[in-house]
């Protein structure tokens, strides 16, 4: 039984959620091969040899592969992955685009957002914005995963697993990068942070999400928010935590005027301590809070920040 | 230029949900239902896209038993111009209906697929992207602007970084996310016109996919309720729990 594992990099870096879906792979056993399709890639395939449970690196460096174009890496990963019990990739952006197209053009089913493994083919996970829990088994030959990363620790460091390189270059020629507007910033990643203080609807606008700043900066926390202050047009879609946006999971998450919707709830109820500030005290969010301060969030933010 | 819609009847978003107590799966017995929210989306897409005068026809289509058709109808008052039925009683997963949608792409050729990016019960997010894969058309998953350019369209997609911009030649197939539109709500002359419109019914088992899965549910159940915890009355109190009861900061 050997595993596929698509790490998931920006060519230069490897990100941390590959290691994540490293650590869930080797809790089913065998070997793991950790496949990095890329343009100039050679860092981010450094990193990926470092990781420990990886068995061999494989590296496709081609201009096709640059921007994670899902047809042309899923043609790549479709065609090497016949002969693997497991393809997994983290529940990420990229690996949502491209896993379904791997498992169709493999003729076998795919199943999304694995928070847990059971065995080699019993996997549990999320439904109905994590209202419900579905253990699923698959009798397909190979099973392609997505997995959630906020469900799993991740694989350390410190290993040299040899690194082979690909010849194979798929381009279907249907599909082109134009460009990309990154969210440049020096915080955490939402995904990786260990604090993270968001926003809501009660933010009132934009400019009022700097006074998250102060206390971001003392925290070393990253700032999120819901899906009412991004469809407000307050901040980015990058900053959405929910149902369908990230899923986190960190040691303090800290909503300030945010109500707690259920596709609220679904991306962060399994944040290990949760405080809520809010003026109203009937707001959903106070019942999954470990802490909760009904008040103004105007006059309680600055004195938090002076107080941390 | 047609645009083909696929839709979905799921649990009304705004009701909660229950695990049957024999762990089979969610009670849906006198549940809402309602049109699945991306894929109002996708149906208000495709129908800006018609009055813009790109497209020239918007057929939605929905796959399951009868109660789909309600769904359909919803899409037509929208603004869809006709709906196929495919009938089944089976519960299909992702890759059976991408399946499906690839047959009924091969039938009707239309030149855009739109539809929603996952579905609120199953939150799967594969459908678009393996009706792409059977059907060999470039994806613009997760979109929140589409612009048709003559035999190309430009997606701008939501990632976990930012926005991605791609341009995919068409035929292509673009699945929805929350900030591409603000569906409007049916009219009720258009509720009545809706009543109207084609509505084709056609056997999904006549179309030759098969449709068995190979993915088996053992069981359902309710996630670890979280216990509600106390009520602090000041800041200075929170960040005294948080530091020395919590131990997080």
């Amino acid at each position: 039984m050997t595993i596929l594992v698509i790490a998931e990099h920006s060519n230069d870096e490897l990100k941390a959620d590959t290691h994540k879906v490293v650590q869930a792979a080797s809790s089913i056993g065998g070997d793991i091969h950790l496949l990095v399709a890329g343009q100039n890639c050679g860092n981010a395939a450094t990193a990926a040899a470092t990781i420990t449970g990886v068995t061999k690196v494989l590296v496709a460096d081609a201009s096709a592969y640059g921007h994670q174009l899902a047809e042309n890496v899923s043609a790549l990963v479709a065609e090497i992955g016949k002969d693997y019990s497991h393809i997994m990739a983290a529940a990420t952006t990229t690996g949502k685009n491209m896993l379904p197209r791997v498992a169709a053009l493999l003729d076998v089913a795919q199943l999304s957002d694995v928070i847990a493994i059971e065995s080699a083919d019993t996997f549990v996970r999320p439904v109905y914005a994590g209202n419900a829990i579905a253990t699923v088994q698959s009798a397909d030959a190979i099973k392609v995963l997505t997995v959630r990363g906020s469900a799993f620790a991740a694989a350390a460091e410190g290993n040299n697993a040899p690194i082979a390189t690909l010849d194979i270059v798929k381009d279907l020629q249907v599909s082109t990068f134009i460009g990309e507007e990154l969210t440049k910033s020096a915080r955490p990643e939402l995904t990786a942070a260990k604090v993270i203080i968001s926003g809501g609807r009660g933010m009132q606008n934009g400019e009022n999400f700097a006074m998250l700043n102060g206390i971001a900066d003392k925290l070393n926390a990253a700032i999120g928010a819901s899906r009412a202050a991004v469809d407000a047009g307050f901040v980015p879609n990058d900053m959405q935590v929910g149902q369908t946006g990230k899923i986190v999971a960190p040691d303090l998450y800290i909503a300030v005027g945010i109500s707690g919707a259920i596709q609220h709830l679904a991306g962060m109820k399994d944040s290990k301590v949760i405080v809520a500030i809010n003026k109203d005290s009937d707001a959903p969010i106070f019942q999954v809070a470990d802490y909760g301060l009904v008040a103004d969030l105007f006059t309680v933010l600055p004195e938090l920040e002076q107080q941390l | 230029m047609k645009i083909l819609v696929p839709v979905k009847r799921v649990i009304d978003y705004n009701v909660k949900v229950r695990v049957k107590a024999d762990q089979t799966g969610v009670d849906l017995a006198n549940v809402k239902m309602a049109l699945n929210p991306f894929c109002e989306i996708a149906v208000e897409e495709a129908v800006r896209l018609k009055e813009a005068g790109v497209a020239t026809e918007v057929v939605a289509v929905s796959i399951g038993a009868k109660a789909v058709q309600e769904q359909l109808r919803t899409a037509l008052a929208l603004g869809a111009d006709r709906a196929i039925h495919l009938e089944t009683e089976l519960n299909l997963d992702s890759l059976q209906v991408a399946k499906l949608l690839a047959k009924l792409v091969e039938a009707e050729q239309p030149q855009l697929v739109i539809l929603g990016k996952q579905a609120i019960d199953s939150d799967n997010n594969q459908t678009g992207q393996m009706l792409a894969a059977l059907t060999g058309m470039g994806q613009g998953t997760f979109a929140s602007k589409v612009a048709v350019n003559g035999d190309k369209v430009q997606v701008t997609r939501e990632i976990d970084g930012g926005l991605q911009t791609i341009e995919l030649t068409l035929p292509a197939v673009v699945s929805t996310d929350l900030r591409l539109n603000e569906p409007r709500y049916a009219s009720l002359p258009n509720i009545m016109k809706a009543k109207k419109k084609p509505l084709d019914v056609q056997a999904a088992d006549g179309l030759g996919v098969n449709l068995s899965s190979k993915v088996t549910t053992l069981k359902v159940t309710a996630p670890a309720t979280r216990q509600g915890g106390v009520i602090v009355e000041s800041v200075a109190e929170l960040v005294e729990k948080l530091k020395h009861e919590a131990k997080v900061i």
